[in-house]
């Protein structure tokens, strides 16, 4: 399924149907298909201009610096970038274990991070296309629409935002550009003052992030024939679990399954990556596609992110979100869930997992202890590997004598997804597209199978008149015949 | 904290948001704003900045009769462009970031409250690559914003 669709025979006489934000603010991404007289699909290919200059930006910078700097390269998950640089820095400063104040400190910080990431991807981008329908009225499906007829959940997204914000703030020491994190530990606990803040909230933050578990079980499971069947695709699964299998966002093991479920790898240490994962660069794409090495680029490629991870560990281990991962997959009967669409209700099961983690830390003494940094032998090379909102994060740099950084690599989330997203926009392209007239309702379909990765192209900047986005409908000739702009509607002169 | 989108007590009057990227050249235009115009103290102001906007920004404006969205502009007006904002959803499948528009509509979706003026400057920058600094002309326009924004909340504090 995978290749399928990737490469047409004859590319130049066909018709190009280009979906593209014109954005340099989350990096540059497009989709184009190519269509033949019969407007039958005949390749279809998500283009994501990666960015990559962090690398050169980290190096020559002091080791130290680094946590905070990286922030710079992402306006959506800093503190992801932020917690994996840290824990890549602990290695160079040999802090094998950190203290238990500064362990709790860093999980509380992410556990708040995605909290308010999934809470932004499924009640403000998702909630429309799922509640409305993917080729509902545009003027209709947007979250002025959902604040229309659901006005409870339009709210609460806002609020679970701002929650999440605050928890990030008390542990980073504030809400945007904290520096929470170091090598070695944190620099600040909590005060008791801030503990009691976050804990009068926490019950009813837990409270609507069941709700929201129920809504998107209840959004798939009323309407299965279509969630269980847009945009499939099987494929190996990856993520981090904890060193008994359980759920663990901040630190693990790598764990890898195939697509029937069966263990590919297990208990593997992060930090010789390189020898697991590889990178294949196509032609067409600035993105490397990543894949299991031992498998080889055509099956050994996999997805990450909320589907990955409810499936791949053993356990979750807190008591709502442990329910709710089993009635998951009971509902696979035995095999893994596959759908794109599941990636909505994998997500909240997270998000209430983020919830009960964070409650149960605010309750942890530890976390206003004053044990803060602690150190062992110097080191050249350091991997951290986080699970960010999307999915798995790696930073991997070498310092030298000087403490200076002299080489970094990192590998986002959404280039591991890289190829699990052109399957899925396959998918929905051959499915959805083939043969019929294209319509904004039709091409909204493509972008709901893209947003259920829910992919962040960010390296933060978004200046004025770089946010458009739009779809240019161009004939074997190059010319344009139509072109539709997400504010308005505009025709080619 | 509280989950309350109600209006707090003594909360200054005026916003100034600057949002931009202090790492990638002209996009730090927004957060060196606030940096220069937190020297200066200005009363019944209250200075905040970002990376992006995001939903939750809609809180920060509850409570305040006018707001100013500083952000680097791509094109436009030089040295800078003052245009009011009106509430308007901005969806995208490749993005999080919401427009100042779009902070506007959510704030009057979820606290049902009256909008504040709300106004995006837009300030000339030209270069935004990853570790840049500000390009001189966008210097010259930023500095001309910041007189523009001092003359405006010093000089007719009850416009």
């Amino acid at each position: 399924m995978s290749a399928e669709l990737e490469t047409a025979t004859s590319p130049e006489k066909l018709k190009r149907v280009v979906i593209e934000p014109v954005s340099r603010v989350e990096g540059h991404g497009k989709v184009t298909l190519l269509l033949d007289d019969d407007d039958r699909v005949q390749q279809a290919r998500l283009h994501i201009v990666e960015f990559r200059g962090f690398e050169k930006f980290i190096q020559g910078r002091p080791y130290w610096e680094i946590p905070v700097l990286v922030q710079r390269l992402c306006g959506i998950c800093p503190v992801s970038h932020h917690l994996a640089a840290a824990k890549a820095l602990d290695q160079i400063v040999g802090a094998d274990q950190l203290t238990p104040t500064a362990d709790k400190i860093r999980r509380l910080m992410h556990y708040g991070q995605i909290l308010q990431s999934h809470a932004l991807h499924f009640f403000h981008l998702s909630s429309p296309d799922l509640l409305f329908g993917f080729d509902s009225d545009v003027a209709r499906r947007n979250i002025v629409g959902v604040a229309a007829e659901y006005p409870d959940i339009a709210r609460q997204g806002v609020l679970l935002r701002r929650y999440g914000q605050e928890v990030i703030k008390a542990t980073a020491g504030k809400r945007v550009h904290g520096t929470g994190a170091i090598p070695g530990g944190v620099n600040k606990s909590l005060t008791g003052e801030e503990r009691t803040a976050l804990l009068e909230d926490i019950y009813q933050i837990i409270g609507w992030c069941r709700s929201a578990v129920q809504l998107a079980k209840r959004l798939h499971l009323s309407n299965v024939g279509l969630y269980n069947s847009f945009g499939v695709f099987r494929s190996n699964m990856m993520s981090l679990v904890g060193p008994d299998g359980d759920m663990d966002l901040y630190h693990g093991v790598l764990r890898a399954r195939d697509s029937n479920g069966n263990l590919i790898f297990d208990k593997l240490d992060y930090s010789h990556y390189w020898e697991i994962l590889t990178e294949e660069v196509k032609p067409w794409t600035y993105m490397k596609f990543p894949y299991i090495r031992s498998l080889g680029p055509d099956a050994g490629w996999y997805k990450v992110g909320p589907l990955a991870r409810v499936q791949n560990c053993d356990h979750i281990p807190t008591p709502f979100a442990e329910t709710e991962r089993r009635e998951f997959v009971d509902f696979g009967s035995g095999q893994p869930v596959h759908a794109t669409l599941a990636f909505h209700w994998a997500r909240m099961i997270e998000m209430l997992f983020a919830a009960e983690s964070i409650k149960d830390l605010l309750h942890d003494d530890d976390i206003t202890g004053d044990d803060l940094v602690t150190s062992g032998e110097r080191r050249e090379r350091g991997v951290g590997v986080i699970e960010a909102p999307r999915g798995t994060l790696i930073h991997h740099y070498r310092v030298d004598e000087n403490d200076q950084a002299t080489r970094a690599n990192l590998i986002v989330s959404t280039t591991h997804n890289n190829q699990a997203m052109n399957a899925a926009i396959r998918h929905v392209a051959q499915r959805y597209l083939n043969g019929r007239k294209l319509t904004e309702g039709l091409l909204n379909h493509i972008e709901v199978a893209i947003r259920a990765f829910d992919p962040c192209l960010s390296c933060a900047t978004h200046a004025l008149g770089k946010m458009p986005f739009n779809v240019e409908l161009i004939d074997a000739g190059g010319q344009c015949i139509d072109t539709l702009v997400r504010s308005s509607r505009e025709r080619c002169p | 904290m509280s989950l309350s989108t109600a209006q707090a007590d003594g909360i200054a009057p005026v916003l100034l948001f600057g949002i931009g990227n202090p790492s990638r050249g002209d996009d730090a235009i927004g957060p060196l704003a606030i940096e220069q115009l937190q020297a200066l103290g200005l009363s019944g102001v209250e200075l905040l900045t970002d990376f992006q906007l995001q939903v939750e920004h809609a809180l920060d404006l509850v409570g305040r009769r006018e707001v100013v969205f500083i952000d680097a502009a791509a094109s436009g007006d030089e040295p800078f462009s003052l245009e009011p904002v009106f509430p308007a959803a901005n969806p995208g499948a490749m993005t999080h970031a919401l427009s100042p528009a779009a902070v506007l509509e959510a704030f009057g979706r979820v606290t049902q409250a009256p909008l504040p003026a709300t106004y995006t400057l837009g300030v000339r920058g030209y270069g935004f690559e990853l570790g840049a600094t500000l390009s001189e002309a966008a210097a010259a326009n930023l500095d001309a914003a910041v007189h523009m924004l001092v003359t405006r909340f010093t000089e007719s504090p009850d416009d």
